[in-house]
């Protein structure tokens, strides 16, 4: 691809880390020490991954429930996110926020949210006021298919049509809300992305599993709000593989098939990435193996880190309400 | 110093730390049209124009958002909402966002943002323009919530919200935007938390926020005539609430009566009445008297309206039977909206 040289190896080696935390959050979860629901990226790193490549340092990025990744991708502090799960002082917010309202302003990630399409707004607003000082600053609000349902997506998607804001929209389409999968919830008839389209932006499906397609489809969109041609939007197909929140497996629930995970198992985002770079030969499955013990090192040190640090003091619980 | 009308202190507080700060910008529904939100944002808007003084889409939930995430990013966003019934479309934003945001990420940063709400009294507005909406934004830690009641203090608080940490609330009730009074030029904060001595007195307190305020001194009027020196407090801020003035009130009358614009149930006339016995119980002699609304919608149709709404008539005469007068208040007052002819 006409990518920056590295980049491949980067949007890689940035997968390979995030699944590297989140396996091992994972793994942790059931010894209780992390009181915090979590909603785990584990199949969906590529979206995060390929949006925030397109990103410079101070561009902003905002999230949902499902943030982990984009916290991770934008620069988000490791240790400050795996102290937050343990509810410590250290956390990225202090142990007041966690898995949910992970932040970290120095990165340029400033929030995430729990409550659907709340941060959509506030990626709105950002922009807004970057447009307004003439900035070519760009925000980023990633959200998922079933905020796509709620209100403030279309007041949203109008305001920065109507203002040629300079945000991106990034929907991962997982396929579904919870439970409750796409099709009870929307119009078969038309996709996520023509929706977006109606509004008047540039909007685009892409396969979200595949980074160096997020990442083109990101250079192009961010590209076009920075020449101030208004907001743009990207669906991204791709699948969560673990339950809605929380670190099981759940596909004996009912509600999705163990066939429909396995097939989108097989799809990888980490998986493919890897044969791809290796078939090109910019890559050896010898440096994947190297850079997994890497990054692993560096999850370990950090719950390491995390179960050491202390508490936040209970003198100090309404501390930071003004 | 010269006379202002409620509105135009508002205006001028405005145009004023609009001209000090940058960052701060103006929105809402209406704020660039000919009526300039009843004049309180047409000044700025001849002044700054359209870069920092531009309408909105509908849409309150996204706008209180917007808000948010142009604060996030060094804003100071100023938005209004002609009828506060309408800010129950944003308090998604208003109240899990704004109000949280310091506190759940961490206590790094707060968002500087400014809602200003105007409740609307009179000429039949009825059950979805009538609603005064203090006690619901109040509950939740983090807010600021402020209810001028003259036009100084419209003028100080608003200043005060511009140039503090957020995220404000200010509450103005449009029954109170043709009063006049000398309101400073310098734009000085007054600061939330701070109440004020409306009327000193001995016999028996009257705390009322907003318009209640101005009902609750007329009111005192009239129980001068029978013998009665009424203490009248406005809190002007409900969260932070000025608790220690009350107390020191109480302490003189030993009698208290709470009026509000709003319900009774779970309202801010409780909350008072709650601090009250709570941490002043040795001071009171007598039960607190609530005079709110009656429990139903704001009706339209003028005799139930009138009814509807607390007036100085019914203030005084809750003070008379906390006192154990057997007098009846002897005279009403014209209603504070007597002359108001719309424009609606």
């Amino acid at each position: 691809m006409d990518a920056p040289s590295g980049i491949e190896r980067r949007l890689l080696g940035e997968m390979i880390r995030i699944r590297a935390v989140e396996e091992t959050i994972a793994d942790l979860y059931p010894q209780g020490e992390m009181r915090t629901p979590t909603h785990f990226s584990i199949g969906q790193e590529a979206v995060a991954v390929g949006v925030c490549a397109a990103l410079s340092g101070d561009d902003v990025v905002y999230s949902g429930h499902r943030c982990h990744a984009h916290y991770l991708a934008k620069g988000g502090d490791l240790a400050g996110m795996v102290a937050e799960l343990f509810g410590r002082e250290t956390g990225c917010a202090r142990g007041r926020g966690g898995s949910v309202h992970l932040n970290d302003r120095e990165a340029g990630f400033i929030a995430a949210s729990a409550i659907l399409g709340q941060t959509i707004a506030t990626a709105v607003g950002s922009a807004l006021a970057f447009k307004m000082d003439g900035l070519s600053r760009v925000a980023v609000t990633f959200f998922g298919d079933g905020t796509v349902e709620e209100g403030i997506f279309h007041e949203c998607l109008n305001f920065a049509v109507v203002k040629r804001l300079p945000v991106l929209f990034v929907c991962e389409n997982n396929g579904y809300s919870t439970h409750t999968s796409l099709g009870v919830r929307q119009p078969a008839s038309v996709p996520i992305h023509a929706r977006a389209a109606s509004y008047g932006m540039p909007s685009e499906r892409v396969d979200g599993n595949d980074v160096f397609a997020v990442f083109r489809a990101a250079r192009e969109a961010v590209a076009g709000l920075r020449r101030g041609n208004g907001p743009s939007f990207l669906e991204c197909i791709t699948y969560r593989w673990r339950e809605h929140v929380g670190p099981l497996w759940d596909y004996d629930k009912g509600y999705r098939t163990k066939a429909e995970v396995i097939e989108w198992i097989a799809r990888c985002p980490i998986k493919r990435a890897i044969e791809r770079l290796v078939a090109e030969g910019l890559c050896s499955m010898d440096e994947v193996a190297r850079i997994e013990r890497g990054y692993q090192d560096e999850v370990n040190r950090a719950v390491v880190a995390a179960k050491a640090a202390p508490f936040p003091t209970v003198d100090d619980l309404t501390v930071g309400t003004y | 110093m010269r006379l202002l009308r409620y509105w135009e202190a508002i205006s001028e507080a405005t145009v004023q730390c609009m001209e000090a700060d940058a960052s701060i910008f103006l929105t809402g529904i209406g704020v660039d049209d000919f009526k300039g939100i009843f004049g309180t944002t047409a000044e700025a808007y001849r002044r700054f124009g359209a870069a920092r003084v531009f309408d909105i889409p509908n849409g309150e939930n996204a706008t209180t958002g917007i808000a948010i995430g142009a604060a996030a990013v060094g804003k100071r966003p100023l938005v209004v909402h002609p009828r506060n019934d309408f800010m129950f479309l944003c308090m998604d934003q208003l109240l899990n966002l704004a109000a949280k945001w310091r506190y759940m990420f961490g206590g790094k940063t707060g968002v500087p943002v400014v809602f200003r709400g105007i409740v609307g009294r009179g000429w039949g507005q009825g059950a979805t323009h009538s609603q005064s909406l203090q006690a619901a934004f109040a509950h939740f830690p983090g807010l600021y919530v402020a209810t001028p009641a003259s036009p100084a203090d419209a003028k100080g608080l608003l200043v005060s919200a511009l140039q503090g940490t957020g995220p404000v609330i200010l509450l103005e009730n449009r029954a109170l935007y043709e009063l006049a009074e000398e309101v400073p030029e310098a734009p000085t904060p007054i600061p939330f938390g701070q109440g004020k001595i409306v009327r000193a007195g001995k016999d028996v307190t009257i705390v009322g926020a907003s318009l209640m305020a101005y009902e609750a001194k007329r009111a005192a009027e009239i129980l001068a005539e029978h013998g009665v020196d009424a203490e009248v407090i406005d809190p002007r801020s409900i969260r932070p609430l000025d608790e220690a003035m009350l107390l020191e009130s109480i302490k003189k009358t030993g009698r208290l009566v709470v009026a509000d614009t709003s319900w009774a149930f779970c309202g801010f006339a409780a909350e008072v009445a709650a601090v009250a016995v709570e941490k002043g119980w040795e001071y009171l002699k007598a039960p607190v008297r609530r005079v709110t609304p009656p429990d139903c919608p704001a009706p339209v149709s003028r005799p139930l309206e009138e009814a509807f709404h607390p007036s100085p008539l019914t203030i005084a005469q809750a003070c008379l039977d906390l006192l154990k007068m057997e007098s009846s208040v002897k005279r009403g007052v014209s209603d504070v909206q007597a002359s108001f002819a719309g424009p609606y």
